[in-house]
């Protein structure tokens, strides 16, 4: 039987972050990027697969007691560009943003090509992406010209 | 035409219109590829060449002196010394202080674009990795327009490695900027044009075919550019003994061929043209080869300022 959403599974937190309208399938790959592994100690919900209105299927992530780094944020658009953020203080949401995804990504990934310029050591030399397609995610290295997937982009981010 | 304090990257930086005006400025450079022209004077090139090559370097020593200037460069062995300790945005950086332009071949992707963004001066790509070789896409589209005239509107094959080699990627940049009637894209399965060039032809329009089989195409095509299929990039060297007679160019194959076929090839040749087609109406990658020098004369005289 389903349930309503506000009564699903799990119960509100009082201050951290909700993650929502996660691409379904896609909440452990989020939690990778945050570094959350679950032995931080800190109370963590993970939410998969539940019915969206806009998405058909979503994944939602609760952390509590954290608040996100626009850094982190920025990562987070990568691999779900359709998630919002709520920072949540004394169960109620104060800030609510959707993530961006930006056309170009700086400093944020490498690029996979070990043959690309932006792999050498000790260069001043920030390694840049044009988005070339959003869904699924499509990036081209702006040194290389190497097209970076989804996959390639959720096996560095964490 | 902008191309003055310009970098030379790629050769899809360009529009169609300002490499004719580059051809027509190297074809005028062609009266004095063996004399000289004092446009540069008093102008330093740098060659920055990390990995070794002779042609290329020879050819814009060549052509920096026919216009009056003068060159300093290192190639590989230097650059090794160099490499001790010192990074390539330092290198770039001494460079910059000394010359007027700085050109530079080295085996990463993207090396070009980066020393453009540390150096003030004009830097041009003379090959990075397996990306872009421009001035060579330049010196081979100077070739299609002064032996046929034309740019536009041909039966073109491109034979080889188009996974890795930047000679043949740029070369299929660059033609499909003058809409080919079609386009034959001739290699192994495993050496196929990478999925950013396929999405470039794809943007373009252009009507391409991609084949293992040189004989089934050959009629039909009035240019064919050949690289060389490298055996170290197959994983398995029976897979490379299976196929490398099919990427060879000679009298046999030829038989099927246009009357106004012209064989194009960036050279250094190995085997993939048999010694026998050079005598033949087909050849022309000798006079492709002597083109080099008056078209970077061109390239530098209008990116240092020497012409308009």
């Amino acid at each position: 039987m389903s349930k309503p959403e506000k009564e699903l599974i799990v119960s509100k937190i009082k201050n951290g972050t909700v993650i929502d309208h996660i691409p379904a399938g896609t909440a452990l790959q989020v939690l990778n990027i945050l570094g959350i592994t679950g032995r931080e100690g800190y109370r963590v919900a993970l939410v998969m697969n539940v019915e969206s209105e806009k998405l058909g299927k979503k994944d939602i992530v609760k952390v509590e007691n954290r608040e996100l780094k626009t850094e982190e944020v920025n990562k987070i658009a990568l691999i779900a560009p359709t998630a919002t953020i709520n920072i949540i203080r004394d169960y109620k949401v104060v800030k609510k943003v959707k993530v961006q995804l930006q056309d170009i990504i700086e400093n944020i990934i490498k690029c996979p090509n070990p043959n690309c310029v932006s792999n050498l050591p000790r260069e001043p030399l920030k390694p840049k992406f044009r988005v070339v397609e959003r869904t699924p995610i499509k990036l081209k290295c702006l040194y290389c010209g190497r097209y970076i997937t989804r996959d390639d982009i959720a096996r560095q981010l964490h | 035409m902008g191309f003055k304090g310009r970098d030379i990257i790629a050769i899809t930086d360009f529009t169609p219109d300002e490499l004719l005006h580059l051809f027509n400025v190297a074809k005028e450079m062609e009266k004095y590829s063996k004399s000289r022209i004092e446009l540069l004077k008093d102008k330093i090139l740098a060659l920055a060449f990390f990995e070794p090559s002779t042609r290329t370097m020879f050819s814009f020593q060549t052509a920096m002196q026919r216009l009056g200037g003068s060159a300093i460069w290192f190639s590989r062995a230097e650059a090794i010394s160099i490499a001790k300790g010192e990074n390539l945005a330092d290198t770039i950086r001494m460079l910059n202080s000394y010359a007027n332009a700085i050109v530079i071949r080295h085996k990463y992707e993207g090396a070009a674009a980066f020393a453009a963004e540390v150096a003030d001066v004009p830097v041009i790509n003379a090959g990075d990795g397996s990306q872009h070789h421009p001035t060579q896409a330049m010196i081979d589209l100077y070739t299609i327009w002064r032996e046929k005239g034309k740019l536009e509107g041909l039966n073109i094959g491109v034979l080889g490695d188009l996974r890795y080699g930047r000679a043949a990627t740029s070369f299929i940049y660059a033609t499909s900027m003058f809409k080919p009637k079609k386009l034959y894209l001739i290699s192994p399965e495993l050496l196929r044009i990478r999925n950013e060039v396929r999405d470039y032809l794809d943007s373009k329009g252009i009507d391409y075919v991609e084949t293992t089989k040189l004989d089934e195409v050959i009629g039909e095509l009035e240019v064919l550019y050949v690289t060389r299929v490298q055996k170290e990039r197959f994983p398995d060297p029976a897979e490379y003994e299976k196929v490398k007679g099919s990427y060879r160019v000679d009298l046999k194959v030829l038989s099927n061929a246009r009357d106004d076929l012209m064989i194009l090839h960036p050279l250094p040749r190995v085997d993939e043209i048999a010694l026998e087609v050079d005598q033949t109406k087909y050849a022309y990658y000798f006079k492709q080869a002597s083109y080099g020098v008056p078209v970077r004369m061109a390239l530098l005289a209008l990116v240092m300022g020497g012409v308009e």
